[in-house]
């Protein structure tokens, strides 16, 4: 196994994923078989080549304007699970 | 039967009022609701906009109105928002969430007056090739129900292959047009990255994703994706080219055509499989194309690239679902992390939760050189290796996929497994460039396709190199039993 459970724990709290008793063997298994299959990578001579982001890089990114073009508020919180008086509501954070 | 017609023969029937779009739109909606409870394929039916918008078609056509899809009914996958209709993305995360606003690929459809009779079935969030980890259920092949459709754009590769709408969309992020596409006897086209716009399109992978079409033909392939390809300034990876006529591309003769094949696509691939791809080569001599060997040595690199490059990216994209402003929540949070925390966890499948953790890993401090900056990299050999044959051949093919549609269930428990399935379709998303795949015969009774890659922006001439066979061939004619 390249990964351990303690692995596995702290990426899980990286991502913000809670990840059950019983799910987490499964997941120690699978990504270690994951990070050994990526790990062919390690193999390849890349030399001084340059990263590659964007497989157009020729081209040029545009910015778009900073701006807010979406303001029906309404409209977009009603998707939201609890809201009031147009804010997101979620637990106390500050005590 | 309607079903079986291609969009250009419905298109002429519409304007001569022989047909209207409602009795049409009727027809689709009469085989959904038969045929698709064995296949999972449609997950939302818009049946009464549906025949809503197909009488607005109706009224634009009885003025005269003359647009190619006007009237025809489609099938979107269901990553694509869709102003005011559920947009689930295949996931337990969004069953709940009722999109505000159209996706530009769905607006483009919609003014072109094509008639949506409702969202595909799809891998979760995209991710899988087997369409086996939809929140929804699997979605079935029709070829042989115990066969995956494969994925992630399964529902609409189904969908298609039954004849339950003129033509279907989807995405590819690694293959998940093409490879159902293969699997299910249809043509499926992935554009050039930033051809199509990716506004309102879910995100997977931002640098991989691209929206596209799946058709019984090329050419009506050529005809939805000329309403769909163009710049849109929503999208800022949109790219600022003109849209050529594909439709009137199509018929460009292929006398002095230099096609490679690719070599590393052969490698252990099955002798049956390999001959179907030779046989295919045999057609496209006769039809006057040369063909010469080419090889692209950091290729067998790219599964392990793509793994590396993707989840990165889906780490990143997917932090947006934390159960504050839409999506999942889980029941009493006990605190901000906790709501987080369990949002997630209960409102993502396995798939994605593994996708999300080996982005996170990659990316983490002490492993991103060695993993996301190494792949990178080897992005870039893998594009160059694109560049270098290009300069040789106008155009690459190979298979789709090593094998027809697998098992049900056969790898849906060993990811690697299931990931060497897009060995032969990551490529063209590593590289941006436009790929293609049609049915080019059958194994065991199942459809094998034949993949085409050409040069950034050459969808015209992969169209037109498709659309020639097609006319040579009968392959993409066959239905399966039970769907004719």
């Amino acid at each position: 196994m390249s990964l351990t459970r303690q692995d596995v724990e702290k990426i899980a709290n990286l991502a913000r994923l809670s990840i059950t008793e019983q799910e987490m063997p499964v997941y120690v298994t699978s990504l270690s078989s994951i990070v050994d299959f990526v790990d062919e990578l390690s193999r390849a001579d890349v030399g001084s080549v340059e990263p590659m982001a964007h497989p157009l890089d020729g081209q040029r990114q545009r910015l778009r304007p900073d701006v807010v073009t979406a303001t029906d508020h309404e409209n977009y919180q009603r998707n939201a699970p609890s809201v009031q008086a147009g804010l997101y509501v979620v637990p106390r954070v500050i005590e | 039967m309607l079903h079986n017609l291609s969009v250009g023969e419905l298109a002429a029937r519409l304007r001569s009022r022989e047909l209207s779009s409602v009795e049409l739109t009727r027809h689709f909606l009469g085989r959904i609701e038969r045929l698709n409870p064995a296949l999972n394929a449609l997950i939302t039916l818009t049946a009464d906009a549906a025949l809503a918008g197909a009488a607005a078609a109706d009224r634009r056509l009885k003025d005269g109105e003359q647009a190619p899809l006007l009237g025809i009914p489609l099938i979107h996958k269901d990553i694509f928002c869709t102003d005011g209709v559920r947009t689930s993305c295949g996931s337990r995360m969004l069953d709940n969430f009722v999109a505000p606003y159209d996706a530009t690929v769905v607006a483009r459809l919609k003014e072109a007056g094509a008639v949506m009779l409702g969202k595909a079935n799809m891998d979760e969030f995209a991710m899988g090739s087997s369409n086996e980890t939809s929140y929804y259920g699997p979605v079935k092949n029709p070829w042989n129900t115990a066969k995956v459709p494969g994925g992630s754009s399964g529902g609409s590769a189904a969908a298609m292959a039954a004849r339950l709408a003129s033509f279907t969309t989807g995405t590819d992020t690694g293959g998940s047009i093409r490879q159902p596409a293969a699997l299910t006897g249809v043509t499926g086209v992935k554009p050039t990255y930033g051809r199509v716009s990716r506004y309102g399109m879910i995100a997977f992978a931002s640098s991989l994703d691209q929206a596209g079409v799946f058709a019984r033909t090329a050419a009506d392939a050529a005809t939805v994706l000329k309403a769909i390809a163009g710049f849109d300034p929503l999208d800022s990876t949109s790219v600022d080219e003109p849209v050529p006529d594909y439709p009137a591309m199509l018929d460009a003769p292929l006398k002095g055509l230099k096609i490679g094949l690719l070599q590393e696509f052969f490698d252990g691939l099955e002798p049956r499989n390999a001959a179907l791809i030779h046989d295919s080569l045999k057609v496209y001599t006769s039809l006057g194309a040369t063909t010469v060997e080419v090889s692209l040595p950091h290729l067998p690199l790219s599964v392990p690239t793509y793994y590396v490059v993707a989840p990165a990216e889906c780490s990143s994209n997917l932090s947006r679902f934390d159960g504050v402003r839409f999506g999942y929540r889980c029941d009493q949070p006990k605190d901000l992390t906790d709501l987080y925390k369990r949002s997630r966890g209960e409102g993502f499948g396995p798939e994605v939760k593994r996708r999300i953790m080996t982005g996170t890993y990659v990316l983490s401090a002490g492993y991103f050189d060695a993993y996301y900056l190494k792949a990178q990299k080897v992005r870039r050999l893998i594009t160059e290796d694109f560049r270098a044959a290009f300069q040789q051949v106008d155009l690459v093919v190979g298979p789709t996929t090593p094998t027809p549609a697998f098992d049900s269930g056969a790898k849906i428990d060993d990811p690697v497994t299931m990931y060497l399935n897009d060995i032969y379709t990551i490529g063209a998303n590593l590289a941006g460039l436009p790929g293609l795949s049609l049915p080019c015969g059958f194994v065991d009774g199942l459809p094998m396709g034949l993949q085409l890659i050409g040069p950034h922006f050459s969808e015209g001439r992969l169209l037109n190199a498709a659309h020639l066979y097609q006319l040579a061939t009968e392959w993409h004619m066959q239905a399966p039993r039970g769907y004719e």
